[in-house]
């Protein structure tokens, strides 16, 4: 829109808005939450409290996720936004005009031209690179939260680093079901200090957390809490040596770009109950499907 | 059918355009106006004020008719714009015995100086559909004594206070917290949790209040006082160094006497809660009040056995935006996730098949 990436599709829908600040919040609540996240990178996985505002959305639908971006997003960044891993959800898409309109940001739908992605459930096909930050929308940032629903005792298990329930919790799957039952949301420690929740994003993605170069942002908007993993950060999911770690795999290919090695959705197609298995990431199936083609800009 | 699950900006847009014909109902009927709904839903308006933390009548009133009547709708809305406010300062402590009372009364005491003054209340109405309002016409206003003065009203509690029967509250000279600045922590103090009650979701507090009558965390309550009206809000400016009045805002306050039989070396008293709200808001200040205080159980080392009485399960869930945003997301695709659960319970149930089919062979074998 205001050419400052002329890679990146504009989007602009509707005119920027007038009367609020650049990117909504106003400077000194921006500048809050980038003191918040300077303590979130400097501990990694650790939970940071911090005054969480009230959102023209309803909490639940983001809007940790977009106050990070509000605080950090400038005038030349080129701004994504997925929910399932797609760039044309209805969310994705009110998140992605809510930034079109109070900053004017260059908006995108591929993953290597963005330089902030902000993502529900999901991390990217496409590898990342050091000049991105990825920010995550946390519904519920506390790991050890469905062991113990207690603010005041989780926050003491974290500064003591009792964990142990944690690890019951995942040897009673085995016992109950021969398998860790959990399979989105799954728990992994930063750092070798934090246990972190990387929000339900499905374990499938969680080695993308691992020694990551971009820069990695989680806001709990209605929880108030922020957390970061920095680049370049140990993330490794919680595991026994007999129960090692391992993610989902289809026997199917994508039934658009064939792809075996992304994740995918399952769809009924029939009153059959026919599935057919596509890519939950729009643009990585996209890229594969039309490599040389130049993007179409959405919403046309 | 890739498609069918996708939404794009042209559906958003039809939504909405969708939603304000669903709110304008039939052209042929005159549009409401916001003024009429500040005047004749002054209920509903004082609700949307108090639990959207802005004391704003015309704003409230927008609030309700662009949400189409919903109310928790209403109250995010003014909220999503209180955010956007600057912050002067806080204003000096509201003096209710001062205040120009619409309705006073106390269930403690069957005379008391000031007199117990009902006021428009819906109390002693018998609930019969009144048919005549079907129709508009005139209505007859209340017969006034246009000479009759409003006597001092000092507060019933405070006369119980001067004989040394309820515990004293002491005024605290800290700074006021924001609960909306910073996030809370726990175990909060008792101003923060007032803060968090007066924001509270009114049916929430009102369930709550009712569940320690039922008997989880009981504490004998008797609504020492309630009273509705206006009273003058002051603020002292730092550069200036004394008092200015604002403006009057009328507000229910509510007070309620409990019974406490002392130990622990406490002598036996009364105790109190304490609700504020916004506007007439009698059974909100009322359900604030109940929860208030037995909220206050650690401070008068009672058993907390109630959920009412546990402050993080009370203060987390209390309001109704937050409550209201996070069921709703609910809404929201969660096909990536579910596409995980699906694959771990085929996967869990191939594994419980496998020793019933081997168990069947065994059988037939």
């Amino acid at each position: 829109m205001n050419g400052l990436n002329p890679n990146a599709a504009s989007q602009a829908a509707g005119a920027l808005e007038s009367g609020y600040n650049f990117a909504y919040l106003d400077e000194q609540t921006k500048r809050m939450i980038r003191r918040g996240l300077l303590k979130a990178v400097a501990v990694p996985g650790y939970q940071v409290p911090f005054g969480g505002r009230e959102m023209p959305l309803p909490y639940g639908w983001g809007t940790g996720g977009m106050q990070l971006s509000a605080a950090i997003l400038g005038a030349d960044d080129v701004l994504k936004v997925i929910d399932q891993g797609a760039d044309d959800t209805t969310n994705a898409v009110s998140i992605r005009r809510f930034f079109a309109r109070t900053a004017g940001v260059a908006t995108t739908t591929r993953t290597p031209e963005a330089t902030v992605i902000q993502t529900r459930h999901r991390i990217p096909e496409t590898p990342l690179h050091g000049e991105q930050i990825l920010v995550f929308q946390v519904p519920i940032p506390e790991p050890l939260r469905f062991i113990e629903p207690s603010e005041t005792e989780t926050r003491t298990m974290h500064a003591l680093g009792d964990y142990g329930v944690m690890h019951v919790k995942l040897y009673e799957d085995i016992a109950t079901f021969g398998h860790i039952a959990t399979s989105y949301a799954y728990p992994v420690t930063v750092d070798e200090r934090y246990v972190m929740d990387p929000s339900p994003i499905p374990k499938f993605d969680n080695p993308k957390l691992h020694m990551s170069p971009a820069l990695m942002l989680f806001g709990a908007g209605r929880e108030k809490r922020l957390y970061a993993v920095p680049p370049f950060t140990e993330v490794v999911s919680l595991d026994f040596a007999d129960h090692p770690f391992a993610v989902q795999r289809w026997e199917e290919n994508c039934a658009f770009c064939g792809s075996h090695d992304s994740y995918l959705d399952e769809l009924i197609v029939d009153d059959a109950g026919s599935k057919r298995f596509v890519c939950s990431d729009t643009d990585y199936c996209m890229q594969r499907r039309e490599p040389f083609e130049p993007q179409q800009e959405v919403g046309q | 059918m890739y498609v069918a699950v996708k939404g794009g900006e042209r559906a958003i847009d039809n939504a909405h355009l969708l939603l304000a014909k669903m709110r304008r109902g039939d052209t042929s009927i005159p549009e409401l106006t916001v003024e009429q709904v500040r005047q004749q839903m002054p209920l509903a308006v004082a609700r949307v004020m108090s639990e959207g933390s802005l004391y704003d009548s015309e704003l409230a009133a927008l609030a309700i008719k662009q949400a189409a009547g919903d109310l928790m709708e209403a109250i995010f809305l003014l909220r999503a714009y209180r955010t956007t406010l600057p912050r002067f300062g806080s204003s000096l402590p509201l003096d209710t015995t001062q205040m120009l009372l619409s309705r006073r009364i106390s269930a403690t005491f069957k005379d008391l100086p000031g007199g117990q003054l009902l006021g428009p209340t819906f109390d002693y109405t018998h609930r019969l559909l009144d048919f005549a309002l079907l129709a508009e016409g005139e209505h007859p206003g209340p017969q006034v004594d246009a000479t009759a003065q409003l006597e001092s009203c000092p507060r019933v509690l405070d006369l119980l206070a001067a004989e040394g029967l309820l515990a004293r509250e002491r005024p605290s000279a800290a700074e006021v917290p924001d609960m909306t600045r910073e996030p809370l922590d726990f175990p909060t103090s008792r101003a923060q949790r007032l803060q968090a009650l007066a924001r509270g979701d009114e049916g929430f507090l009102l369930a709550l209040g009712y569940s320690t009558q039922r008997g989880y965390g009981r504490n004998h309550p008797f609504a020492g006082e309630i009273r509705i009206g206006e009273v003058e809000v002051w603020i002292e400016p730092e550069e200036l160094g004394f008092a200015v009045p604002l403006g009057d805002i009328e507000i229910t306050e509510c007070e309620m006497v409990n019974q406490f039989v002392g130990g622990k070396g406490i002598e036996p008293q009364f105790t109190r809660g304490y609700g504020l709200a916004f506007g007439y808001a009698e059974r909100k200040a009322m359900g604030m009040a109940l929860v208030d205080r037995s909220l206050r159980a650690g401070e008068y080392a009672e058993e907390v056995e109630g959920p009412a009485q546990q402050e993080e399960f009370v203060l987390m869930h209390c309001d109704n935006v937050e409550a209201a945003g996070f069921v709703s997301h609910l809404k929201l695709p969660h096909y990536v996730d579910f596409q995980s659960e699906l694959e771990l319970i085929r996967k869990l149930r191939k594994q419980a098949e496998a020793p019933m089919q081997a168990a069947a062979q065994e059988n037939r074998a």
